[in-house]
This record gives structure tokens, sequence and C-alpha cells, in this order.
């Protein structure tokens, strides 16, 4: 009955003991979405803690015990860094060149008829072929250097950028431009202020879906022709037998295709962060 | 500041052969308030933007400040029925693109005229339809402009947060003097606003009434309605077959 003699105190103490039940729930909430996402991979390590206590071969699979101190070995004696750090900066370099022409063409394809009409057919053309099918013709041009690696690569991420890009200058809302003009925007101002920002959303779903490329082609490169990276790793370990390499090389290229998606978007959730849809609640 | 005269002469516009505009003359004093009045497709839109330079007409000249104009000029600021706002860009951003040498303090004053000064770092997306307009005001007015052409820019607005918009766009005219062209399909709006509604049909002008009400109206007063039912009855009579299509 306090509320009775009290009325001013028993609203702010309701109030007090809603907002924590709402934090409760909250956490609640998020513990169990949490468990969900990750109750597959989890049944995943324990049937394979009990497939390997001598249900199948290690010799088909190696144990979490024998991958963990495989992994150690090879971070103590260098070689997991090194080849770690050797595919990152042919996955990196390659993007950033096939990436970075992909944007220029895309930009000079979308803002200028004259430049769509002579670049379009022939970009569309070598679309279509396979840029992994290139790969006979990259190694006997490039050999099995570095350069035939980041050929590859740049060939694999080009397109992605390239159309959305175009795509997202296209798209872009012709009453800005408008707007721009009558505030007498320079061409320069114009892209700076509405074609670019206009067309970051489609040019970010353009580098994610290169990433994807990026990675694939690199392990591809690196499987058929090379002699470092975690590719070569993997395939160098096929020819001794070493399960647990291969399955570490594995792991390491799950790990860097999230780790760089993680970024992209990161990185999309930031430019766009103006955008209702990229803001959080 | 005294705005700019404007001079349309023998101004023809068509679209694919066909005729929109069809010989207007008109002069628009320095400082005027003008609205400009009929129903959708008559053509109003079409001749702001020809006062603006966006479009260039097929035959006549526009003389604004007694230079025929040919490209658009700094001095003159349109707002359109959308806001037209960068959406990547915040309140204050979006107004300095406005301000002449992107000046900032001329941006702030121009938001503090509007009342917007403390969502300066607000996303477009989330401000109302009302609050959008007024930044788009803001960042016409920071550029301090000699003529304002207004294409219907209180169209989508609800009827409360118009009224306050057309008060705030009154106060703003008498205290910055442009000359200011506006376009709407609202009798009443124009008599609230005008010193001179001219009434477009059919690519001509029919009717070229000064409204000798003093400042600030009242859309109840009798000599108001009188001036609103002048107007209407014009459009009325001459559109009897019609006249349900207009919006009063």
């Amino acid at each position: 009955m306090s509320y009775l003699t009290n009325p001013s105190m028993t609203p702010s103490k309701n109030l007090k003991n809603t907002k924590s039940n709402k934090t409760i729930k909250l956490l609640k909430n998020k513990l169990a979405d949490s468990l969900m996402a990750w109750s597959i991979p989890i049944v995943f390590v324990i049937l394979w803690f009990y497939l390997t206590d001598g249900k199948i071969s290690t010799r088909l699979f190696p144990t979490p015990f024998e991958l963990v101190h495989t992994t150690i070995r090879l971070i103590q004696d260098g070689t997991l860094l090194v080849n770690l750090q050797i595919s990152s900066i042919r996955a990196l370099l390659g993007l950033l060149v096939g990436g970075s022409i992909g944007f220029i063409l895309g930009i000079t394809t979308g803002q200028f008829k004259l430049a769509e009409k002579i670049l379009n057919t022939p970009i569309q053309m070598i679309r279509n072929v396979p840029h992994l099918a290139m790969l006979p013709v990259v190694l006997i041009w490039f050999g099995i250097g570095e350069s035939s690696k980041l050929v590859l690569i740049s060939l694999g991420t080009f397109f992605p950028i390239y159309l959305n890009t175009f795509h997202g200058i296209r798209s872009i809302d012709k009453s800005l431009i408008e707007m721009g003009k009558i505030y007498g925007f320079s061409a320069f101002e114009m892209f700076k202020n509405i074609i670019l920002p206009g067309a970051t959303s489609s040019i970010m779903i353009g580098v994610r879906q290169s990433l994807g490329r990026m990675w694939l082609t690199l392990i591809v490169a690196e499987t058929i022709a090379a002699k470092s990276g975690i590719g070569y790793m993997a395939t160098n370990a096929r020819e001794l037998m070493m399960m647990d390499v291969i399955v570490l090389s594995l792991i390491i290229y799950a790990l860097l295709g999230s780790i760089s998606d993680f970024i992209a978007v990161a990185i999309e959730k930031y430019l766009l962060r103006w955008n209702p849809n990229y803001q959080e609640e | 500041m005294p705005g700019y005269k404007i001079e349309l002469k023998n101004i023809t516009k068509s679209f694919a052969q066909t005729p929109v505009l069809k010989d207007i003359n008109l002069t628009v004093e320095p400082g005027e308030f003008v609205a400009l009045v009929g129903k959708s497709g008559c053509g109003k839109s079409t001749l702001l933007r020809i006062i603006s330079a966006l479009e260039k007409p097929s035959g006549g000249e526009v003389v604004i400040n007694n230079k025929k104009i040919s490209a658009i000029n700094p001095e003159v600021r349109f707002l359109f029925q959308e806001a037209r706002l960068l959406p990547w860009k915040n309140v204050f951003q979006n107004v300095m693109l406005g301000a002449k040498d992107r000046d900032k303090q001329k941006t702030l004053n121009a938001l503090k005229a509007v009342g917007l000064d403390k969502k300066e770092l607000a996303w477009p997306s989330a401000l109302s339809g009302g609050q959008k307009q007024r930044v788009a005001l803001a960042r016409a007015l920071a550029g301090t402009p000699k003529v304002m052409l207004l294409d219907e820019p209180l169209g989508a607005l609800d009827a409360l947060t118009r009224i306050n918009m057309q008060k705030l766009i009154e106060n703003l005219w008498a205290r910055q003097g442009f000359t200011a062209v506006f376009v709407t399909h609202d009798v009443s709006e124009a008599v609230y606003l005008a010193d001179r509604v001219v009434l477009i049909e059919d690519g001509l002008i029919t009717l070229n009434q000064k409204i000798t009400l003093s400042r600030p109206r009242v859309s109840t007063d009798s000599n108001f309605t009188y001036f609103e039912k002048l107007i209407l009855e014009h459009i009325i009579t001459d559109n009897a077959e019609n006249s349900i299509e207009y919006i009063i």
C-alpha cells in the first residue's frame, strides 16, 4: 500500500525495476542468439573429438591435439608466419591493383557515355572468360613468380569492383545532381560531394565480392604454381601426407576470409553511417 | 540588399513538338514576391526552371538584373518540392554547400534563421519532412541570394507544418529582401504570401492580380477571401469542364 502514502516514489521505483528487467532480458536474448549461432560448430568440434578418438584413421584427419601441436610447431619455426605474410601481401597487392583499375574504369564509364560506348563491350567480353581459365596463359607469360599471381588476382578482383562502381554511379539520384548544378558545383565538387558518396554503397558490395574472389584466386594460384604461401604449404603437405598441415591451411583460409570480410563490413558501416539501414539501434 | 529584377520576354517552350509555354511576358520587380498558380501541367514549373536556367527556353529571353541569362547564376537559388539534401552529409555540411566560400559563420546564421541550429549534427534521414525543407531553405539562404525560386516547396508537407513554413518564408523574405517567385497550386497559399498572383493556363498568363492586403495576412479576413474568390472564380469559369482537378 506504499503507493497510496507516497505516490511520488512508486512510479520511479517501478521504472527502475522494469529497466533492470529489460537489461536481463536483453542479455538472455543475446546469450540465446550466440548459442544458436555457435551450436553447429560446437557439435562439429565434439564430433571431431569423438571420431578421431579411434573411430577413423588419424591419417585421414588429425586429432584436435595434433592440430594444436602442429600449429605451435609451425609458429615456432616461423614457417606459418612467413607463408601467411607472403599470401596476405599477394592478396592485398592484387586487390589494390585490380580494384584500382576497376574503380577508375567504373568511374570513367559511369560518368562518360563515350567511354562506356568504347570500353564496356570489350570489358564485358573479357568478363565472360572465367579468370581462372587464364591461368595457363598467365603462367606462360609471367612464369611462376610473383607477377603471375598479381596478374591473376587483379583479374579476379577487377570485375566486381568495376561493375558495381559503374552501376552505383548510374543509379545516383539525378535530382541531387541538379541540386549540385544550382549550387554551381565544379566537376570535382560534384564528384566529391555527390557522385562518389552516392555510389559508395554499391562500390562496397563490389569490394566484398572482390574479397571472396581474391582469396579464391590466391588459393588456386598458390596450389598450382608457387614456392611459398599458405597454398604452397598445403600442396607441399599433401605430398608428405601431413593432414594436420592441410587442415591448418584450410582453417587459416577460413579465418583470412572471415577477417577480411569483417573489416570490409566495418568500413562499409562507417562509410554508410548516414544511412538508416546501417545504423544500429 | 534589394533583390534583382526579372524580365521574361516572349518565352516559349515545347517538349517534343508539344507547346508547354506560349509567349510568356512578365516582369518581377526587385524584392517583389510573385506567386505562379495554375493546375498541374500548365507549365508553371517549367517557367520556373527556365528562369533558373536549368532548362533552356525554345524562344524568347530571360533577363535578370538587366543581363540576359545563359547559365546558372550564383545569385539565383532554387527550392525544390523535395528538400534534395545530401543524405551523407549532416545538416551543417548540407547548409554549408550553399554558403559562399563555404563560410561557417554564414552557415550557422542561416541555420539559426530557420531555427535549426540545434540540429546541425543530425543526418537528414533523422529529420521530419518540414525540418528537411527548412534545412533546404537554410542552404538556399546561406548564399544570400538576390532571387529565390520556389517550386511548390510546401506541397509535400502537412497542413500545420505548411502554415509555419509559410510564415517562415514570409519573414525571411521580408528580412533579406530577395525577389521571390513561388510556384504553387494552392490559391490560398498564393494569396497569403504574394504581392502579385499570376495565373498560368495552357501556357499563357491569363490573370495578373496584385494582392493589396497588408501583412501579416489573416486567411479568415474578408479581404483575403475576396482575393481568393476572385482568383478561384477566374480559374473555374475559364475551365468549367475540368474544374474538378483543382486543389483548393
